[in-house]
């Protein structure tokens, strides 16, 4: 049994390149590079151990289909209206830096992070402020769950409108999308304590104040750091949408926007790049910062 | 509040059978209300301000409290449309408004019914969240039976969460149109890729739920990986699965309705969104929006009550 199974999929993976190349030899080309990799990877995979491996196997598979994806762009003579080639969106990357970095501080830095941090204050100011009351975090608690499930992106159209077309409306769709979802990761950690520790600080006589500082907010931050990482994405999607609606010559959403019109998709994807690196960047921050505030918890452990 | 208080007093409690049944709903449904009341509430209030500029610019200022306040209320075109007001043009464009319409002798959609509009949205949502769906699983299945597919596909998939995929949609778009496709396809293809890799990586979770020691069960019972899977994987994967599902068919919404926004297009809840702005037409961005909320409720609620459906028939303790 497991003999068989072992020639299977190369078997299969020989089938399908024989007969691609009856129909198109750069197909085939294609498809053999593709398994060849693959194989590469899962000996590798099967082979190699540890931290390497951990890091070696993602990267084959991430550069596989970037090569991949080169190859056919230019074998197939892929239109650049509709695919360009990773190459020419990294000479673009290049290129334009001054104009993406203009677009990077409005829209992730004045945009983004403004409204992240203006969200997050308010969120944990309201469950700070709901704290001591069980009847509203009841309440809360379902509505901030619902509310975090909404399209809240929508509200874009409505915030433009009052705050204007600069940054100060972005950063207000940020701040509202990003409110829920920490709401409800704060209020759940400030009730993450238990009844054991609770007493122990009633037994030292601790005030309310105390035990806040000293034990329900250490014991909320795993939470409150969850909450955070949803909203990373969050936020730069919300400063992103929100500029469809109105901005400013520059920014990364009306560049994308007025690239599309030219059909200037390099630019559009040179952006998107700019996006992901910057999303990247934005969680590797705050997971960082997690572990260093949250380093007792028992999933930072090593 | 207080009715809550001097209700859980322990006398309180046997009175009658109803009176409990009447105390538990209360006791869930009071906080929800205080909430909801308050945001309306603040609702009003804040209409007071917001639209104040607008009036006195028609009728002068000297305006009193008496007189401004219902006039805020019941603006033409507010900046700030209070709840009634909302609620009005929801009914409007839904209940009174029919979501089909005869023009040059067939039945067409009718673009002044927010029904229609939902649908447009709809539609691609649900099957764009059905095809990503069952890929996720796939890809899941596939992921926990072989490391090598493990170790290549899941650190990317965990990456592709922090990045604001979103912002590709519209591209998808002009580049499917460019290629001749339109309509339905594109936007749900933006809602499969969104809802995929949610799934995905609850999927992988849910599958390696199962303890050890279940596994080491099924061994002893000499299972083949199939009926592992089948058995007890799959199973145990069901709760991973449905809070993902969740996540995903909110982000396959989201998803649609972006789409439909720097392309121009006419029907959709978020073309309404964009002609909204186009025309500082506040009303009709306000109820594209509760549409908008309501089919997003409707859908994650649907999922919650399929979950409960399924995990009872399986014997789960709720």
């Amino acid at each position: 049994m497991t003999r068989d199974r072992r020639y299977l999929l190369p078997g299969f993976a020989a089938v399908l390149v024989l007969s691609a190349m009856l129909l198109d030899m750069r197909l085939a080309g294609v498809l053999a590079l593709w398994f060849t990799a693959w194989a590469l990877n899962a000996w590798l995979a099967r082979n190699a151990r540890g931290a390497i491996t951990r890091f070696l196997v993602p990267t084959t598979f991430g550069a596989t289909l970037l090569v991949l994806w080169e190859i056919t762009v230019w074998t197939f003579a892929v239109s650049p209206v509709i695919l360009p080639a990773p190459s020419v969106i990294g000479a673009r990357f290049v290129a334009d830096i001054p104009i993406l970095w203009l677009d990077f501080v409005q829209t992730i830095i004045k945009g983004a992070l403004s409204g992240l941090l203006i969200g997050s204050v308010l969120a944990i100011a309201t469950a700070l402020a709901i704290d001591r009351s069980a009847f509203l975090q009841r309440g809360l608690l379902p509505v901030g769950n619902f509310l975090a499930a909404l399209p809240i992106v929508g509200t874009a159209p409505i915030l433009v409108m009052w705050f204007g077309f600069g940054w100060q409306s972005k950063a207000a769709v940020v701040a509202v999308m990003v409110f829920f979802p920490i709401l409800v990761n704060m209020v759940q950690g400030l009730k993450a304590t238990d009844r054991l520790s609770r007493d122990l600080m009633h037994t030292y006589a601790a005030s309310y104040s105390q035990s806040l500082l000293k034990l329900r907010l250490p014991a909320a931050m795993p939470f409150l750091f969850n909450g955070l990482k949803i909203s990373s994405t969050l936020a730069l999607i919300g400063a992103i949408v929100a500029e469809f609606f109105g901005s400013p010559v520059f920014g990364m959403g009306f560049r994308i926007k007025t690239s599309f019109g030219s059909f200037d998709l390099d630019l559009v994807w040179a952006e998107v790049a700019v996006a992901a690196l910057a999303g990247s960047a934005l969680y590797g921050v705050i997971a960082l910062a997690e572990r260093a505030v949250t380093f007792w918890h028992p999933a930072q452990r090593r | 509040m207080s009715e809550a208080s001097s209700l859980s007093q322990p006398q309180a409690q046997d009175i009658c059978a109803i009176c409990l049944i009447v105390r538990r709903v209360f006791d869930a449904v009071a906080p929800i209300g205080t909430v909801l009341g308050v945001i309306v509430l603040v609702w009003y209030l804040a209409c007071i301000p917001m639209n104040r500029a607008w009036i006195e610019d028609r009728a002068g200022a000297s305006q009193t409290l008496a007189e401004l306040i219902p006039a805020v209320w019941q603006q033409g075109s507010p900046v700030l449309p209070a709840p009634h007001q909302v609620g009005g043009a929801l009914w409007e464009t839904t209940i009174a408004e029919p979501p089909l319409r005869e023009r040059r002798g067939e039945l067409r959609g009718n673009p002044r019914s927010l029904i229609f509009h939902a649908y447009q949205t709809l539609a691609p949502t649900l099957l764009g969240f059905l095809v990503g769906t069952f890929a996720g699983m796939a890809l899941a299945t596939g992921i926990i039976h072989s490391r090598a597919m493990d170790l290549s596909v899941m650190p990317w998939a965990i990456a592709s969460q922090m990045v604001p995929i979103l912002a590709i949609a519209p591209m998808v778009i002009v580049v499917l149109s460019s290629l001749g496709v339109t309509g339905l396809f594109p936007k749900a293809l933006i809602s499969s890729y969104l809802s995929f890799f949610p799934v995905v990586v609850g999927m992988v979770k849910g599958l390696r739920s199962p303890s050890p020691m279940d596994m080491d069960l099924m061994r002893t019972y000499s299972a083949s990986a199939a009926q592992i899977f089948w058995k007890l994987r799959l199973p145990a994967s069901l709760p991973f699965l449905f809070a993902s599902l969740k996540v995903g068919i909110a982000a396959a919404l989201v998803g649609a309705i972006v789409a439909e926004l720097p392309t121009g297009a006419r029907f959709g809840l978020g073309a309404r969104l964009l002609t909204g702005s186009y025309y500082s037409d506040t009303l009709m961005i306000w109820s594209a929006l509760f549409m908008a909320a309501i089919c997003a409720a409707l859908l994650v609620g649907g999922l919650g009550l399929m979950e409960r459906i399924m995990l009872r028939r399986m014997g789960a303790r709720a």
